[in-house]
């Protein structure tokens, strides 16, 4: 009897266990299922190189919004890693133990702001500093990429800070006890040891980054086009989606689907090389 | 010409010094001016009015309501799934083939965008199960999406939990299931709960997966098959469509208020189980 519920817990959790998988599948499914069907259709050249997104006149090519997408996502790299992963270090290695203890939760609390806020911000504050001394509509690549750049901040702090402190003790003071500076120790020793932490931390960023809406929404501007400038407004793969949904119905549906399709490969693979990254740096110690 | 190492020191200091700082600015502005324009606002009649004319005027209440109420239903449904995986994981099998395609899985679905999570939960829930937006669509959507969290946090406590204590329970002729259930998950209850109000506290945050899903009803939801408004749907809408800066200011400043003392919360019973473990 007892041995009897035992094995239908066993069963009944290893059933449970299964939910996750089970969800990231029915997720992949129902995506593609809606979207792949389209890209076939549609052509897959015609779909990822076509440069005109006009839904009322069946024509659906999502070039400009994955041009825009890379350049918003690699201008918020290009803000947000260089300060993520200084401040990571400065935390780590030069800051007090206490300094950091009180820093770095207050950090991870404000991850917890939520996009819409970030976004918010954008218009009220960026927008229009950026159309004052900068010119252009304001709502552009430039605002986009600080306030993603912004937003990944945490992320980056966070995953570099554990993936520094990983770092054996034993290999600073050897450095250290060579004559080298904390610098030197820091950047010849230090961050090569983490570098796997560090570059996870960096492609995970690169995720959420390319795969943030509601906040890209309000400050990109959303116009339909291959930005020639920093300054110009542009409407990202994500937006597109979140934009169109609510009206859209049968083709134009499917349409929005495929977009989804695109982005979902992008940031599987995305996140692929992440956790292999991070698993490679465990199995090296 | 080489400069000296001396030098070189001080310019890394100096340069990344200026980078935290102006990181913990920044972050502290976005507080601080949300805060600031929002505040004033804030009464006891904006807390506990009917929104009047789309949210013009009047209060949010409905939209607190929503914001509790989703997160309530999302943790309901993950809670036993993600709990149940991470014991299966810790307590029932080795690591072999399975756990670490199941690992893989988790890893995978914590990194999908909330805007899948939103496509799916509409095509799913939503269209294809007819149940239209509503309080479960969105609370089912919203637990897929933070599952990966409480799997992952209550696998950590409950490997935190000493060997000795099951040891114990098994000398006195437990069974595995007794164990689990009265010695291994009430010692980790504090990392579970830490887990569950990470996933409340992003939850609460979402807007792309939830307006897609819930709907953006203002009304107060008198079934799991109502529509219901967050608070972070309220002030998007608010704020994109120009409705009402000086309300989208009131509900930000709420918002962001909940959002921080559910992560202070979280970070005191997180901070209380690692002290507790490195006793």
């Amino acid at each position: 009897m007892k041995a009897g519920g035992e094995t239908a817990i066993r069963w009944g959790l290893m059933l449970v266990a299964f939910s996750a998988l089970a969800s990231l599948l029915l997720i992949a499914v129902f995506i593609l299922k809606e979207g792949v069907p389209f890209i076939v259709r549609t052509g897959f050249r015609d779909f990822l190189l076509g440069s005109n997104w006009q839904p009322h006149r069946q024509e659906y090519g999502i070039y400009p919004m994955i041009v825009s997408s890379l350049w918003v996502t690699v201008g918020a790299m290009v803000i947000g890693a260089p300060l993520g992963i200084a401040g990571a270090i400065f935390l780590n290695e030069f800051v007090p133990k206490t300094v950091m203890k009180i820093v770095k939760p207050t950090i991870e609390l404000l991850a917890g702001i939520p996009s819409v806020v970030y976004g918010f911000i954008g218009v009220m504050v960026l927008a229009p500093f950026i159309r004052a001394h900068f010119g252009g509509p304001g709502l552009s690549v430039l605002a986009a990429s600080v306030i993603l750049g912004i937003m990944i901040l945490p992320t980056i702090i966070s995953i570099s800070t554990d993936a520094i402190g990983a770092v054996p003790n034993t290999y600073r003071e050897a450095a250290l006890s060579l004559g080298a500076t904390r610098w030197q120790s820091v950047h010849m020793v230090t961050i090569k040891a983490a570098r796997s932490g560090i570059v996870a931390s960096i492609i995970l960023a690169m995720g959420r980054a390319l795969g943030e809406t509601m906040a890209v929404i309000m400050v990109a501007g959303n116009a339909v086009r291959v930005p020639g400038s920093a300054l110009d407004s542009v409407r990202t793969l994500t937006a597109n989606i979140a934009m169109e949904m609510g009206q859209a119905s049968g083709q134009h549906r499917q349409a929005l689907f495929a977009t989804g399709v695109v982005l979902l490969c992008v940031i599987m693979t995305l996140n692929g090389i992440a956790i292999s990254a991070v698993r490679g740096g465990v199995r090296r110690k | 010409m080489r400069i000296p190492p001396r030098y070189t020191q001080m310019l890394a200091v100096a340069v990344m010094g200026a980078a935290t700082l102006f990181t913990l600015l920044i972050l502290v502005f976005v507080v601080v001016f949300v805060l600031g324009k929002g505040l004033p606002v804030v009464n006891f009649q904006f807390l506990s009015g009917m929104p009047r004319d789309m949210g013009r005027s009047g209060g949010i209440l409905p939209a607190i309501v929503g914001t509790f109420l989703l997160p309530l239903v999302a943790i309901a449904i993950a809670m036993p799934l993600g709990v149940g995986t991470s014991v299966y994981l810790a307590e029932y099998t080795r690591e072999n083939r399975l756990t670490k395609v199941l690992r893989f899985g988790t890893d995978c679905l914590a990194g999908i965008p909330s805007i899948i999570f939103g496509l799916f939960g509409f095509i799913f829930f939503v269209v294809m199960l007819k149940m239209g937006w509503c309080l479960l669509s969105g609370g089912l959507t919203l637990a897929i999406m933070i599952l990966p969290t409480i799997i992952r946090t209550s696998e950590e406590a409950i490997r935190a939990v000493p060997n000795a204590y099951r040891e114990v329970s098994f000398s006195l002729g437990a069974t595995r299931w007794e164990t689990v259930w009265k010695v291994v998950l009430p010692n980790a209850l504090p990392g579970i709960v830490t887990g569950v109000m990470l996933g409340v506290g992003r939850s609460v945050g979402e807007t792309a997966a939830v307006i897609f899903t819930a709907g953006s009803a203002l009304r107060l939801p008198a079934s799991m098959f109502d529509s219901v408004r967050t608070m972070a749907v309220h002030f998007y809408i608010l704020a994109r469509e120009g409705i009402s800066a000086e309300n989208a200011y009131g509900t930000a400043a709420v918002l962001i208020i909940s959002i921080l003392l559910i992560n202070l919360a979280t970070y005191g019973m997180m901070h209380h189980m690692l002290a507790k473990r490195n006793k």
